[in-house]
Order: structure tokens, then sequence, then C-alpha cells
């Protein structure tokens, strides 16, 4: 292992880095932010998490078997599901399951068809290409979903009366709440192609300046991201209309009636 | 005796686990006007909301020609069975738009808009073109609700909801609304009323027939 492309990181230089968050604790005490403690947990937790990570996939690499692959993909999914929701405000009855399959759904659909399909990886449970691919794809999921989910159950209640209003006309469910429902949509896909207008530009992706940085042709990393912002724009619209559809059946019943009162607000986190 | 048009039976509603009304039986016969009192917080509302199948009953059942709300299309019975809110929202557009809305939805394919009709409706409550070429928008109170009744009428149901309908109109305007919906019913002899008021004068004047709304015990 010792003939690898990129300088390693030992445990003191590690410390040095994580010296840098000094810069963020002084200001917050400067400036009485009161940002010092959750500076402080937030950072041990990224670094413990990571670690741990670091080790965990070193043993899913190393078994080089289908199943703790995609257990792991599972763990990930559910956590991916979970983070989305809590960004939302308005939350009811099966909004966890909804995004686990909104999730689940589009990222798993689209990675295994990029790896199958598209990058031929052989065999497809690859730990390598397969976890940081999905990663990757749940990480931009989750951001959809939970920019969609927010977006229709916060126009349900901002529009509740207009959307009766059409109802009590005599429009269906679907014909009261399609405006709601791509607004929805727009919402959950417009990250995507803001960031997809600046690549390169403005931003250098992470993953692809990752490869730079262990050793592969710039050339070559960046064909990777071209491959992986295609997943990821498909996998965010994918998630975002499945997240939206089973809110919309949740919240609209199929007496044609508007349920606004499923919905429930919960402290952001 | 003719069948009644609309009957509820044993209609019961919950607020926070206690019931607002239980057992509630009523029914209403072509051609009449059913004025529904009661204090603030006795439910008018949500009985109006629940015989337009806007709510889920939590006891009881809604009929429409004898045959239970259940059993409807929703888009169909709700058609049929209007009901308009005490403070309607106008939709986006000019006042035109939003009244040409309603002739898009499927349940309403066949019926033409019509501006003549309109405007005929429109000056039974002393208003013209501008008004429908006006923002929805900049509409007060009580322009949106005569904006309500003359949507409402466009497509003429055959039972409305009127819920507090002419709560934000001078007396003279409420009269002339008055004299618009009693001239929709007597029109044909399958039409009903259900008005809600807190002018009692009002009640006394559309309709013979009242149900008291007892409130919370």
């Amino acid at each position: 292992m010792n003939d690898v492309a990129y300088l390693r990181i030992d445990l003191l230089q590690l410390t040095l880095a994580a010296g840098l968050i000094a810069v963020n604790v002084g200001l917050s005490w400067a400036l009485r932010l009161g940002l010092g403690r959750s500076l402080v947990i937030a950072s041990a937790r990224m670094s413990s998490q990571l670690l741990l990570v670091g080790l965990v996939l070193d043993w899913v690499f190393a078994l080089n078997d289908p199943l703790p692959v995609l257990g792991v993909a599972m763990v990930m999914a559910t956590l991916a599901a979970v983070s989305a929701v809590q960004r939302t405000r308005r939350r009811f009855a099966g909004v966890y399951w909804d995004a686990f399959v909104s999730v689940v759904g589009a990222a798993f659909v689209v990675t295994g068809a990029a790896v199958v399909g598209i990058l031929r990886v052989e065999p497809w449970f690859e730990a390598q290409y397969t976890i940081p691919l999905l990663g990757m794809v749940l990480g931009n999921v989750l951001n959809g979903i939970s920019l969609a989910l927010d977006r229709f159950t916060e126009g349900v209640v901002a529009r509740r009366e207009l959307i009766e209003t059409y109802l009590s006309l005599g429009a269906t469910r679907w014909e009261a709440a399609h405006e709601l429902v791509r607004d929805a949509l727009r919402v959950g896909m417009i990250p995507t192609i803001n960031s997809m207008m600046v690549m390169g530009v403005v931003s250098l992706p992470g993953m692809m300046t990752g490869q730079i940085l262990a050793g592969a042709a710039p050339a070559d990393a960046v064909r990777y991201q071209i491959v992986i912002v295609f997943m990821i724009a498909a996998a965010a619209a994918l998630g975002g209309t499945g997240v939206t559809l089973l809110a919309f059946r949740r919240l609209f019943d199929t007496r044609h009636r508007l349920r606004s009162d499923r919905l429930r607000v919960v402290p952001r986190r | 005796m003719t069948q009644p048009l609309l009957t509820a039976t044993g209609l019961g509603r919950l607020v926070d686990e206690r019931w607002l009304w239980r057992d509630l039986d009523l029914a209403l016969a072509p051609g009449e006007t059913l004025a529904i009192t009661g204090g603030s917080g006795s439910g008018k509302t949500l009985l109006l909301r629940a015989l337009g199948g806007l709510d889920p009953l939590d006891a009881g059942e809604v009929a429409l020609d004898g045959r239970s709300q259940d059993a409807w299309p929703m888009p169909d019975y709700r058609a049929r069975v209007r009901y308009l809110p005490q403070r309607p929202v106008t939709i986006e557009g000019s006042v035109e738009d939003g009244l040409r809305f309603a002739f898009g939805l499927r349940v309403h394919r066949g019926a033409a808009y019509s501006r003549s009709r309109a405007l005929d409706l429109l000056g039974r409550v002393g208003r013209d073109e501008r008004f429908l070429e006006a923002r929805a928008a900049s509409l007060s109170g009580g322009e949106a609700q005569l904006l309500a009744v003359v949507r409402a009428l466009l497509l003429p149901p055959r039972v409305l909801l009127l819920d507090e309908p002419t709560a934000s109109l001078d007396d003279a305007t409420a009269r002339d609304v008055e004299a618009l919906v009693a001239d929709w019913l007597a029109g044909t002899d399958d039409r009903a009323v259900v008005w809600t008021s807190h002018r009692d004068e009002q009640l006394a004047r559309v309709s013979r027939r009242r149900l008291e709304l007892g409130g919370p015990a």
C-alpha cells in the first residue's frame, strides 16, 4: 500500500488541519456569535463519522461480496431519507416512508443503470465504484427531495383556500394540485441545473478534485465528473417527483379532499 | 311530498375529541332556503363544509337525490352542491380569468363561458365591464364575495351552501345578492339554498325555516 500516487495524511497532519477550526471558534468568541459549542461538536462529529466510515469501507472493500455492499447502501439510503425529512418543517404520517421509497427508487435505479449500463463495472458490486457513486447520488437526491417536499407541503398550507376553491368548483384532486406539484418539481431540480451551469468554471467538483489528488489524469477525472453529474440530475428529478407524488396522495385523499389536517409543524433542525 | 334534494342523517363532527354537533338530521326540499344559526364556534361553517363534501364526516351520512355522498364521484357532487366560503379567495389574473377558470375543469366540459351572461349577473349587483377587467387581487372582501356568487351561478349547481355570503357587503348590495339568489332558486324547481348569516333580519327575509346549532356543550 506504500506505492500510492498521492501523499498520505498522518495523525499529526490531521490534528494540524483541525487547528483551522480555531478560526471559526475565535471569530465566534470575538463577535459573541455563540457558536463555539456547536462548532466543536460539529467538528468532532464530522471527524469521527468520517474516520468510522473509512474503517467500514476498508472492511467492505476487503470482503468483495455483494451483501455487505448492499447493506452499506441501504444504511446510506435510510440516513439520506431521514435527513431529507428533517430538513422540512411540515410533516405528515408516513413521510419518512415516502422519503425512503423515493430515495431508494431514484438513487438505486440511477446508480444501478450507470454502474451496469454505462460504466460496465465488473462485478457490478465492486465497492470501489458503487459506494462512492451511490454516495454522491444520495447526497443530491436528499437535497432534491427535501426541497420538493418542503415546497409542496408549504404550498399546501399557503394555498389551502385557493385549492379548496378549485375543489369546491368541481376540480379533481389532480386539477386542484397540479400547479403545486409542478412548483415542487421545479424547485427540486433547480439546484442541479444551477450547479451544472457553473461547474468547472466557478466550482471544481469534489469528486473530480479527489480523483486528481489521487493521481488520476485530469482528462479522465473530468469524464467521471460528467457521468456523475448526469446521474445526479436524473436521480434528483426522479426522487423529487416520487416524493411529491407520494405526498400528494397523502394530502389529497381519494374523495378529492385536501387533508391539510394531516400536516403538523415540527421545528426545523 | 316530493323527495328531498339533500339530506343529512345522524351527522356528527368531532373537534379536539369533542362533538361540535352530533345526531344532526336535515332534509332540504327543492325550492327551499334553510337558514343555519348559532353563535360563533357553533360549527356552522364546518356543517356547510361537510354538506359540500370538503371535510370527512365523523358520523352520519349526506345524500344528494337519495344517493349517498360516498357513492358520488366527488367532482360531480361538488359541481351540484357548491360551497361558498365566507372569505372567498380570488383566482390569479383578471376577474374574468377567474370566472373562466372553472369552465376548464373536466367536470364542466361541455359548458362554455359566456361574457354576456357574466355581465348580466354582475349587472344585478351593480357591477359592469370594468369589474370583469379588474385585477382579482385588487378586489375588496365584499367584491370577492360578489365574484364568488357570480362564479357559482355561472355554472349553476343544484344546492348552494352560502357561508355568510354578504358579511362584507353594504346593506343595499346585500339585498341585491339576496334577490339574485332568490331568482336563481326560482329558475327551476330542483334547486335549494342553505344560508348562514349573523344578520337576523336577513335570515328572516331569505328563509322560513331555521336550524339552530347548539354550540359546544
